[in-house]
């Protein structure tokens, strides 16, 4: 395990390496080495005083706000993708009448609507919250409402047969049946909120990580504005692993392929 | 022993492409507290449209049933189902333990379908695996906690459809004994709806013969074996080898020997009497066909 995990990095530590070296032998202004990427970062938001873990005053003002946006948009994407696809997935007449409407949504590039949403809530938070949840919102109703419409017919038989309440039917199983589907919806989503979190903050924002990305490339600020995307990097590695090791959580009853037993078929 | 379930010409019939295709034709009969009904017919006769009915999973376009006494008007309270696909009709997201439990939630607090699950685990020998997934079972004893999961919920009609016929032969032989007797020491009314012939001599206390498309019962056969089962000896006894011959026969199309056609239980005489008739003429025609040829 240990080992898997020193050559996976090793390959990304050599690569930074390389391109030090490359940086430095070209000593190309537009492309600043790592190391003084590393320095400028670490200058921006770890120089604060240590009672608040050296975080800046940069990471208070601008990458929280940022973080919190993301997460806000995403999470409110999928409370709604969730409710209304495994409401949509559950109802054949929702489905009949939902669906090309949904294909449409869905075919529509989310960024295009920032324009949008700038006209209607002008420039800030409101309007940021907008463009995240409904460009994020549907991968995750569009999978909730595969996954939902998915459940095989015998568990219906046997939920109807053992006169299962709506609920315990909804919560025990619709929504775990889907879940597998739901989760990859959320991962999708999920890295999409980040592409919509630095869009709507380059054109309508007086903060955040987008917005310092436009001032530094303003000011002729190339090590800052290495650092701003090398910052949007980190964030997005580490939020896909969160969710990746809450999505092993809650799918740990997923059989794992080598142990499943395949019914014979036998005909009727 | 009282009626537990009486159906009185039960009817189903559905559009198709080409008219209306009529799958039940008006079929009656009735099963008593603690006896064990199997139902066979050939393919596509309609015998899960059949059990559909009952379990009140689809409506019937005609008849009536009645589960101890009262008419059944969409799924009655109290009767279970077993269904052919176990690993699809099990919840791979709950353990054994809790899948046993998921429809008592309804009706009992914790500790008490707790306390009943295990109990229901321990009647078909699975005491020992309630933590564990389902899918970490064989295909026999995942079929063992659809049992147990059926006989947890203290049905009064148990419902099973092509319980055994999605595992291997070895399995099915342990799980038709198992069968045999947690619903023997519960003294369980089950109709087992089966397209194997042995296996519903081997099971029943009586077998409903069912006719093709639009079906019938064409015979109500009493089985006459004892009780106590075996697989090797009920199986090779003269009686099993006559009842399992003249089940054929009758849902090849042949006509009962030496008696009329039955169209309703209501008509079929002392199924007994009947039975050994058969296994007299069965042995009659065996003896004729050994000296021709």
């Amino acid at each position: 395990m240990r080992n898997l995990f020193l050559r996976r990095w090793a390959l990304f530590a050599a690569l930074v390496a390389a391109w030090e070296v490359a940086a430095r032998l070209a000593d190309n202004p537009f492309f600043p080495p790592p190391s003084e990427i590393a320095g400028t970062a670490s200058g921006l938001w770890l120089s604060g005083p240590v009672d608040r873990l050296f975080l800046s005053d940069a990471v208070f003002s601008d990458v929280l706000p940022s973080v919190g946006r993301l997460l806000l948009g995403w999470g409110l994407a999928a409370v709604l993708g969730v409710a209304l696809g495994v409401a949509i997935g559950r109802s054949p007449v929702a489905r009949h009448y939902l669906g090309p409407l949904l294909t449409f949504a869905r075919a529509v590039p989310p960024p295009a609507l920032v324009p949008v949403f700038l006209v209607l809530f002008r420039v800030g938070t409101p309007m940021q919250l907008a463009t995240i949840t409904l460009g994020v919102l549907w991968p995750i109703l569009l999978n909730s409402a595969d996954g939902a419409r998915s459940i095989d017919a015998t568990k219906t038989d046997t939920a109807v047969v053992f006169r299962i309440p709506r609920a315990q039917w909804i919560l025990g199983v619709v929504l775990p049946g889907a879940l597998p589907k739901i989760f990859a919806g959320l991962r999708v989503s999920l890295s999409l909120s980040l592409v919509l979190m630095v869009v709507s903050e380059l054109v309508g924002s007086t903060n955040g990580i987008g917005f310092k990305l436009l001032v530094a490339q303003r000011e002729f600020d190339f090590p800052q504005l290495w650092a701003g995307i090398a910052l949007l990097g980190v964030l997005g590695y580490l939020l896909n692993t969160a969710l990746l090791t809450v999505e092993r959580r809650m799918l740990a009853w997923q059989p794992r392929q080598e142990f499943v037993v395949k019914p014979t078929t036998a005909g009727d | 022993m009282p009626t537990m379930l009486e159906v009185t010409d039960l009817g189903h019939s559905y559009r198709a492409k080409d008219g209306v295709h009529e799958a039940i034709g008006g079929v009656s009969f009735t099963v008593d507290a603690g006896e064990l009904v199997c139902v066979v017919g050939p393919s596509g006769c309609g015998k899960s449209t059949l059990l559909r009915s009952i379990a009140g999973l689809i409506s019937p376009t005609r008849g009536s049933t009645t589960l101890h006494g009262s008419p059944v008007q969409g799924v009655p309270d109290d009767l279970a189902v077993v269904f052919q696909d176990y690993s699809r009709s099990l919840f791979p997201w709950l353990t054994v333990q809790r899948n046993v439990e998921f429809p008592l939630r309804r009706s009992l607090g914790r500790a008490e379908r707790q306390a009943r699950a295990a109990e229901a685990l321990d009647w078909v020998g699975l005491s020992g695996v309630g933590g564990k997934y389902t899918w970490q079972l064989s295909g026999g004893m995942q079929q063992r906690v659809a049992i147990a999961r059926a006989l947890a919920y203290r049905p009064a009609l148990l419902l099973m459809d092509e319980p055994f016929a999605s595992v291997d032969a070895q399995t099915r032989f342990e799980l038709e004994d198992l069968l045999l007797r947690v619903t023997r020491e519960h003294a369980s009314t089950v109709l087992v709806v089966t397209h194997d012939i042995d296996e519903s001599v081997y099971l029943g206390d009586r077998i409903l013969v069912l006719s093709g498309a639009p079906s019938k019962v064409v015979a109500d056969l009493t089985v006459d074996l004892p009780r106590e089962r075996d697989q090797i000896t009920t199986r090779e006894s003269e009686a099993f080898v006559t009842l399992r011959s003249e089940t054929a026969r009758l849902l090849h199309g042949g006509r009962p020997r030496s008696t009329k056609p039955v169209t309703s239980a209501n008509q079929a005489e002392d199924g007994q009497t009947v039975a050994s008739r058969w296994a007299d003429a069965e042995r009659a025609e065996t003896g004729r066909r050994a000296t021709t040829t």
